[in-house]
């Protein structure tokens, strides 16, 4: 337990995604087996011990500290766990060594809520205060380390020099501590077995089309839709809704769940149902529509019912026990249109193919659409496999046109690590009327640096020069530079005071030159929502 | 007869000790000064007439360039201050020249401790328990969850960063005054021999302490110095300058404060620090109770801080105790 308190005491202080990378690394080659299982699980956020609630940890705090002490400390700490780690009395004579990281989890998942008032101080007891932080944590959920489940995996890939690929692919089909993908990876055993479970195959990626034009006897263009990219999965009676990073969204979309019933692995965009949006079958709403789904744990019938899902299918990887991952994209696409007729239709369907004579029909294609259900293009080589990540050559993706606006910077705040010495974060403003009649600027967005570096000192120069007022980390500079803000679409939001929130905003130029008076009014923003 | 310690008040300015028309750590100018310490909120410049430990009399006039009106009076020495008042300066062990004022009128005793820690501090003389009726004392660190744990475990902590990144440097941000010279005398406690590069906002009291006796060994500036010189050593900078364009000059460095707040996770993951290290010169919560319960008042008067906790455990422990209300301190960065 100590050194796994040590990790997370690390992982807490650590910003850099590499320094996070090595030090999971590190930690799970001189861990011993299951210990780095556990480890690993707890990270993730893959274990669960009902009996143990953060209200628990606060009833046994009030069993051994004054209640208004406690609130104070609480208050002032701002983190149950932290507080109750803090406060926690030494315990009085000898006490056993710490536990292991896996006699803690043992004991936590013998516990019950009738036992844990008495189980629990036995660990604590026995535990410094990093070890009391790392305990309580583990056993509460919620680490919070910013350790995401790809992370972990590309860790572990670093960790035992083996193809994150692979890890992602043998991962989802594993309990904790993991055992079996120890065993593979750390002392070469036969990979886990993963043909009869719902598990996650990784995602074959696009590169963008920058200046390069490809020839469309060899390429064939699809939509790339403005939802979010899935992976619905059936094997062994169960089934899976995998997002991008591989993480389980199936509980926020219980009615893709019930979708899909022959064994499949199927790749396509979710997106809900919308009256106003075009698209051929049926129409997607837009992305602002989708977001009301995400991250719920219990979907509302209303939800349900308002925001129906959908999938638009891309590709398929298995069926009914075939790999079909090396065969070119056209026989896989000929697989996906015979197996249409089996799926539910309010459920499912197919992205269609853009005709287009050649490359310059193409671009014209793609210049006119502006359906906000649109992203943009893909380009897939018609012999492609289906290969996990980013393959030059394969698929590239195309992007529409971004939309353009003319903002004022309002507030800076300091970027992480190498950058925490530059104002590098801005959020800007657009006019609620004319400047000129005393009108006030407006918060539209908020985007981090996209410059060069020297573009980065200049402006760093420019906002400590042009402060007015200091909030912490947050300077508030004068309305005098303009920026032009690319992004991909702007929808209405209750969230914002401007009303509207952008999506993908970046600085695409600083315009030094540019007045900040002639900046673009609120209205020009407003009118380009297509919700 | 007049009521109990009516002689001494805390005033939203400061206390204010009446018979002797005086002022223990005013935080505006008055006539009659008596200073506690040289940390700038108890501190001030501009009195007419400042009496202070000849240490503290010194950074004054580091700080404000003048020693108009100094008059020093050494640890243990009792003057005599007009109204039939005794003031006799003791050693708080807070920092150099840092002195708890015991106050005696009308056979009272009162003593103001300024800050004060209990640990063993290389600069400074360590703090005196001295039995009084009243103790007015701080409570920066006055929460239960505030337990320093021993500097050197943090030193350690700081000199295996050091080891593990050799061509990096560790970068520190510590209290101008008092935190980074015991840091140094730590670390030279601790074996660490190097040369230790300051910022140049540290030099002069680094060589102020020096003057008063205290070796700090081999202290370079940074800016005489290029990147390359800086890779494995330890950098020393007050914490306004950790995150700031000065530190661009610097090899890639870990970011390390000393700190009590360093305690609180979030507080050090606020500062962008990667490496908190848990050293303070205040009491923390175990020394504050301990203290009062050494010393042994009949009253205890609890001053800039969290108030509230101290004060609850006076109850708790069946002491008399009040919160005074005393504006204009600052304890951010210590």
């Amino acid at each position: 337990m100590e050194e796994f308190a040590a990790l997370v005491d690390a992982l807490v202080y650590t910003r850099s995604r590499n320094e996070k990378l090595r030090l999971l690394a590190d930690y799970l080659t001189r861990t011993p087996d299951p210990d780095r299982g556990w480890a690993l699980a707890a990270l993730t956020d893959c274990l669960s011990f009902p009996a143990v609630k953060s209200s628990t940890i606060r009833n046994l705090m009030m069993e051994r500290v004054d209640p208004v002490l406690w609130v104070l400390s609480r208050d002032f700490v701002g983190d149950t766990a932290e507080t109750a780690s803090l406060l926690w009395p030494d315990a009085k004579g000898a006490v056993a060594p710490p536990p292991s990281v896996t006699e803690a989890v043992e004991a936590l998942g013998r516990m019950t809520r009738m036992s844990v008032m008495s189980e629990l101080p036995k660990l604590l007891d026995r535990l410094d205060a990093n070890g009391r932080y790392a305990l309580i944590k583990l056993a509460t959920g919620g680490m919070r380390l910013g350790v995401s489940a790809r992370l972990a995996k590309t860790a572990f890939a670093q960790a035992f020099a083996v193809a994150v690929e692979d890890v992602e692919e043998y991962w989802h089909g594993l309990q904790p501590p993991f055992a079996p993908l120890f065993a593979w990876a750390a002392e070469g055993a036969p990979p886990p077995r993963t043909e009869d479970l719902p598990v996650f195959r990784p995602f074959m990626l696009a590169h963008p089309l920058d200046d390069v034009t490809v020839d469309l006897e060899d390429y064939v263009a699809e939509w790339k839709w403005d939802g979010i990219r899935v992976q619905l999965v059936h094997a062994g009676g169960e089934t899976r809704l995998y997002s991008r990073t591989g993480d389980d969204v199936s509980g926020s979309f219980p009615e893709m769940a019930g979708a899909l019933s022959f064994p499949a692995v199927l790749d396509g965009e979710l997106l809900v149902r919308g009256s106003h949006q075009g698209g051929e079958a049926g129409g997607a709403a837009s992305f602002n529509a989708l977001q009301q789904r995400l991250g719920r744990k219990a979907v509302s019938a209303k939800m349900l019912a308002e925001y129906p899902a959908f999938v638009r299918l891309y590709d398929v990887l298995i069926l009914e026990g075939e790999d079909l991952r090396d065969l070119p994209w056209t026989e896989r696409r000929a697989r996906l249109e015979a197996l249409m007729p089996r799926l539910p239709r309010e459920r499912f369907d197919l992205s269609p193919v853009v005709e287009a004579d050649h490359f310059e029909h193409l671009a014209e294609i793609r210049s006119r659409t502006r359906d906000e259900a649109i992203e943009g293009l893909m380009l897939k080589r018609k012999d492609s496999p289906y290969v996990a990540g980013r393959k030059t050559g394969l698929w590239y993706k195309w992007k529409r046109d971004p939309l353009l606006v003319d903002c004022v910077l309002m507030y800076a705040q300091r970027g992480n690590g190498k950058r925490s010495s530059f104002y590098s974060d801005y959020t800007f403003g657009c006019w609620d009327g004319d400047p000129d009649a005393g009108a006030e600027l407006l918060p539209v967005g908020k985007a981090y640096f996209g410059f060069t570096d020297e573009e980065l000192k200049q402006l760093d120069r420019h906002v400590r020069n042009h402060t007015t007022n200091r909030f912490g980390p947050v300077r508030e500079t004068d309305r005098s530079l303009v920026f032009e803000v690319a992004f991909d679409s702007v929808h209405a939001s209750k969230r914002h005071k401007s009303g509207l929130a952008m999506r993908f905003p970046r600085i695409s130029r600083i315009r030094w030159d540019k007045p900040a008076e002639e900046a673009d009014r609120i209205e020009a923003l407003r009118a380009l929502v297509k919700d | 007869m007049p009521a109990p310690f009516a002689w001494i008040r805390a005033e939203p300015h400061g206390i204010h000790v009446a018979p002797a028309d005086c002022w223990i750590d005013p935080s505006q100018p008055v006539e009659r000064a008596r200073v506690t310490h040289g940390h700038g909120d108890h501190a001030r410049g501009g009195h007419g007439q400042t009496v202070a430990t000849p240490a503290t009399l010194a950074i004054m006039e580091l700080r404000y360039a003048t020693r108009d009106g100094a008059t020093p009076v050494e640890y243990g020495e009792t003057i005599r201050l007009p109204g039939g008042v005794e003031a006799t300066y003791i050693p708080a062990g807070h920092v150099l020249g840092s002195a708890q004022i015991l106050l005696e009128h009308a056979g009272e005793r009162v003593i103001v401790t300024g800050d004060y820690k209990r640990r063993a501090d290389p600069t400074c003389p360590p703090f005196e328990v001295t039995p009084c009726d009243v103790f007015i004392t701080e409570a920066t660190f006055g929460l239960p969850v505030f337990c320093h744990p021993p500097v050197g475990q943090e030193i350690a902590k700081l000199l295996k960063a050091l080891r593990d990144h050799a061509d990096r440097c560790v970068l520190v941000g510590a209290y101008a005054l008092g935190k980074a010279q015991r840091l140094i005398a730590e670390l030279r406690g601790a074996g660490h021999h190097e040369p230790i590069y300051l910022h140049g906002a540290m030099e002069r009291m680094c060589r102020l302490y020096e003057e008063f006796g205290v070796d700090l060994g081999d202290l370079r500036l940074v800016s005489d110095h290029s990147k390359d010189d800086l890779r494995g050593a330890i950098v020393i900078c007050p914490p306004g300058a950790l995150n700031d364009r000065w530190s661009r000059r610097l090899p890639d460095p870990i970011t390390a404060m000393a700190s009590g707040w360093m305690r609180v996770r979030q507080r050090a993951r606020q500062r962008n620090v990667e490496l908190p290290l848990v050293i303070s010169d205040h009491a923390d919560w175990g020394e504050l109770t301990r203290t009062i319960e050494d010393v042994n008042p009949a009253e205890t008067w609890i001053t800039h801080g969290r108030e509230e906790a101290l004060l609850r455990w006076c109850q708790l422990h069946q002491r008399r105790a009040r919160a005074l209300a005393l504006a204009g301190y600052e304890d951010e960065d210590d």
